[in-house]
This record gives structure tokens, sequence and C-alpha cells, in this order.
């Protein structure tokens, strides 16, 4: 036997670095793998498992290797509305929030990342833990440009842990009484700071549930307090499942600085509504022509699919950019990126080592809320 | 790590168990499915197919990865199990329990050139899982 894919393959010669719940883990046997440059759990004993108890109950998840960046300064609105392809300008509520792309000139995509506004001058932006770096380098680069006084602040001192499921709330009101009545009335999209922590009604999953932001040293006593309420813990092969179903993008598989957001099914989240808002990568995104399209797919003949394997289509070659095994649906389903000329209802072939297997062009979520959608 | 001493093993994680009529069936060992995680997925080879050793014969999928899986010994297929590829997380649970497929060996005395317990134990630990 031999592994011929792999998901997590990532040759970092580089120690790992530890989450704040590291210790966490070890004692709860999860599987850690390195993710990012991140020892982070893969799963505690049965992905499958973990994925049921997020769409029928709660699971949460250490996601403490994302990073926290604060822009803080009267400059933060009109630097955020040129950096973003979504438009800042619809966040007036503190606590609102908004999914954003950050694209470089050409149109491609720098990261996705979750933008709070928490007050005129302070913005909250959660970024992906593998694209940290250069997301602060690009954004300290557009700052010297644009908004010398600006503070962007990197919170590594602040940990995250996402509380995912139907009894998500039930479960942190449990574990931490003293938040409920700030956080049960809260919309999704929305936040609120409670003592030291941040509070989100967000996440990754499809479900209903909470993203934590709080201080690294209280992350253990809140993740304990979540285990006895009956949380499961949950890896990152469950995270990717579960927003696999939920037909949410991966930065790096979904989509890259190779693609724009309109050919990542991301079109929904670039705001061309004001005319005289010339964000990074607007020019290019009306300029170029868009021949390729995200489309989900479900496999009709036996097998699993897989990332880069490749779609043949009426209209021509595609690739499968993210694909497994959906537990909720006990079916093969994939986000590919296809020529624009293919329509839902298509039967495609997708190369799976020597064969052509037989898959179905679907709209995407394929789960929500726990209920399948195809 | 769960190798029991009455199989042999391939480097490449398969176990092979000597049947009373001669034939052997072959599965993936407790390492293996530890390793890939879940199993959602199992191809078998077709009855009756000749297989050289080592070729690969049958594919395993987990929610991680898909993985080859080789003939220990050269033989032909004389049956598969129905029972894992309708349940394949059968591989997690009772991955010694759960034989993939038999095979008749066309030279029986190939099986001495297998790993035993010990050999394979020594093989997982220097591969440092």
């Amino acid at each position: 036997m031999s592994a011929v894919t792999a998901t997590d393959r990532n040759p970092i010669t580089a120690p790992m670095q530890q989450t704040p719940l590291n210790a966490k883990h070890r004692e709860l046997n999860a599987k850690l793998v390195d993710f990012a440059g991140w020892e982070m759990p893969l799963h505690y004993g049965s992905q499958i498992e973990e994925h049921h108890a997020v769409r029928r109950a709660a699971g949460m998840f250490d996601v403490s290797h994302m990073l926290v960046v604060d822009v803080r300064g009267e400059a933060a609105r009109p630097y955020l509305r040129r950096l973003l392809a979504n438009d800042v300008a619809k966040l007036t509520t503190t606590g609102r929030a908004l999914y954003s792309c950050m694209l470089h000139e050409g149109g491609g995509v720098i990261d996705d990342l979750i933008v709070y506004f928490l007050r005129e001058e302070w913005f909250r932006l959660v970024v992906n833990a593998g694209c940290a770096d250069k997301d602060l380098a690009w954004m300290e680069e557009q700052r010297e440009a644009h908004a010398p006084g600006l503070d962007i602040i990197p919170r590594r001192d602040l940990a995250m842990i996402a509380v995912q499921g139907p009894l998500a709330g039930e479960k942190l009101w449990a574990a931490m009484p003293g938040t409920r009545s700030l956080t049960e009335p809260l919309k999704p999209f929305s936040a609120v700071t409670v003592g030291d922590m941040f509070i989100a009604r967000t996440g990754y999953t499809g479900e209903d549930g909470f993203e934590v932001m709080l201080p690294g040293r209280a992350a253990p006593f809140f993740w304990q307090a979540l285990l006895e309420a009956g949380v499961k813990p949950c890896g990152l092969g469950a995270r990717d499942t579960l927003r696999l179903e939920a037909g949410m993008n991966l930065y790096g598989q979904d989509m890259d600085e190779r693609v724009t957001p309109f050919e990542s099914g991301l079109a929904w989240t670039v705001d061309l509504n004001d005319p005289a808002r010339e964000f990074i990568g607007r020019d290019a995104l009306l300029r170029l022509p868009r021949t390729r399209q995200m489309v989900g797919l479900i496999l009709l003949d036996k097998g699993v699919l897989r990332a880069h394997q490749k779609v043949h289509t009426a209209h021509g070659e595609g690739e499968i950019t993210s694909g497994g095994y959906s537990p909720t649906l006990d079916a093969s389903i994939a986000l590919a990126r296809v020529p624009v000329a293919v329509a839902l209802g298509d039967e495609v072939g997708v190369m799976v080592r020597d064969r052509t297997l037989r898959a179905r062009v679907v709209k995407y979520p394929f789960v929500r809320n726990g209920k399948p959608l195809i | 790590m769960n190798i029991p001493t009455d199989l042999r093993y391939t480097k490449t994680h398969e176990w092979v168990r000597l049947e009373a009529d001669g034939t052997v069936s072959v599965g993936i060992t407790h390492h293996a499915q530890d390793l890939l995680g879940d199993m959602v997925f199992v191809e078998n080879p077709t009855v009756g197919r000749q297989l050289a050793q080592n070729e690969e014969c049958a594919v395993v999928e987990s929610v991680k990865a898909a993985a080859d899986v080789y003939a220990p010994v050269a033989g032909e297929v004389v049956a598969v199990n129905d029972a894992v590829e309708a349940a394949p997380e059968s591989l997690n649970k009772d991955p010694y329990g759960s034989w993939m497929f038999r095979l008749k060996p066309n030279n029986p005395s190939d099986l001495e050139g297998l790993l035993d317990a010990a050999g394979y134990q020594a093989l997982v630990a220097s591969e440092g899982h």
C-alpha cells in the first residue's frame, strides 16, 4: 500500500509553530500534522464522527493559527476600501463583518478574509495562516503609499476557537453563561466584545456557530469549559469536509494569485457599485475576459473526487480544485473550475487514475444547516 | 501498534494470511489504516486476474488520500471481499479481520520472502511514524 495523493503535504524544515491549545490537543490524543508551518490537529480519532457532530450537535476547532490583524487609525476605512474587493462602506454598525478577497493589481487573489468593523478608526481582519506573512507585507506596502499614519497590528497574542453546529449556542452559553445576553441576539456575520473575548457569529462549516477570539493564555480554560459542556473537538480534516459541503472556498486550493474572484465563484464578494472606488485589482477584473467558472460536481460512479483531477466537458477541459467524500451525502463531491459554457445538470467526465468517471454539474452549497441541498 | 504474529507483512503495509486451502488472504495493516484515517472507498481486483508480485491491484481511499494496494505474491485472484467494498470503514474497525482479496500463489515459497511481525515492527519503527 502506498499513498498516491495526500492533502497535508507541506515540506517545512523549520520547527512547527504551536498554538496555545497544543497541550490540550495532545491530552486528547489528536493526530497532529504540519499545516502551513503550524502543528495542528488533523483529527482526534475519527474525522467522519467529528464531521457529523458539527452537523448534528456541536464541535469546536482550534483556529488559532489564523492571524488577527487590527487596522487602526483615521485612514482605516479609505485604506480598506482600496485594499479589499468588497466594500467596507457597507460596515457602519459596530461588530458587523464582511467576507472579502484581497487582490493584486492583476485581479488575482492574495488572500480571502473576514473584516470586522469595531469603530470608525478600528477594523479587524482575520487572514489565513499560510498567507499571514505575505498579507502583512502587502498591507504595509500599501500603507506606505496611501495611509502612512495607519497602525497595522498583528495580534499573535490572540487565540481563536470556532464552536460550530446546531447546538453551538446552547453549549457556548452552558460553558460561559455570562456571554449569553450579548451573543444570543447576534445575527450571522456580526460580532460583539464580551470582556476580553471577541465573539463573532461566523464560521466555515455551513452551520450556526461562533468564532471566539481571546487571549492565548485564556484559551485552554475556555476550551476545557466547552469540552465539559459536551462540545466535540474537531480537527482540520473535518473542517475541510464541512467547508466543502458548505461550498466555501479554501485559499491555495480553490483560488490563489493566478485566478480572479470571478473564476472562483466569488463574484458576490466583489463590490462594483461605487464607480469612484478604485480598489486594487478593479481595472483588471473589468478588463479580463471571463472564460472559466466555479461549479459543484457530484460523482455518479463509485470513487472519490480529488483536487487536481481533470474534468472533460462538452465545452473543453476543467479541473477539480477541491474534492472529497461528503459524509452528509454519503457521496463524493467537488468544486471544479470549468469553461463558462458548462451548465447546471450537465454530465461531465472526471479522470480518476486510468479511468473516466461520470459526474453531474450541480449548484453548490451541497449542505446547509444540516440539510442536503442536492 | 497492533501487529499479529501469525501473519506475514509487506514493506508496503499489506498483511498476508496463509489459509488452510493454500490460498492467501490480503488486507492492509493497522498502521496503514491509522496513517490514512477514515476509509470511504475500496476497489478490489477482479476474480480470475493474474497478478505479478508487487503489482498494483487494488485501491483504498480515505477521507484524506487514495492509496494503491500491491500483490504481496504472484498469483491468481480467487476471491474478493464484497463486504469491505460495501463498508470500507471495516478496514478501520478491524483491519486484520477485513481481508480484501484472496490469491492462489504461483509459488507458495514466495511467502517466505515476506516480513514476519518483528520485521514489520522494525520497518514501521524505521519509518518514524
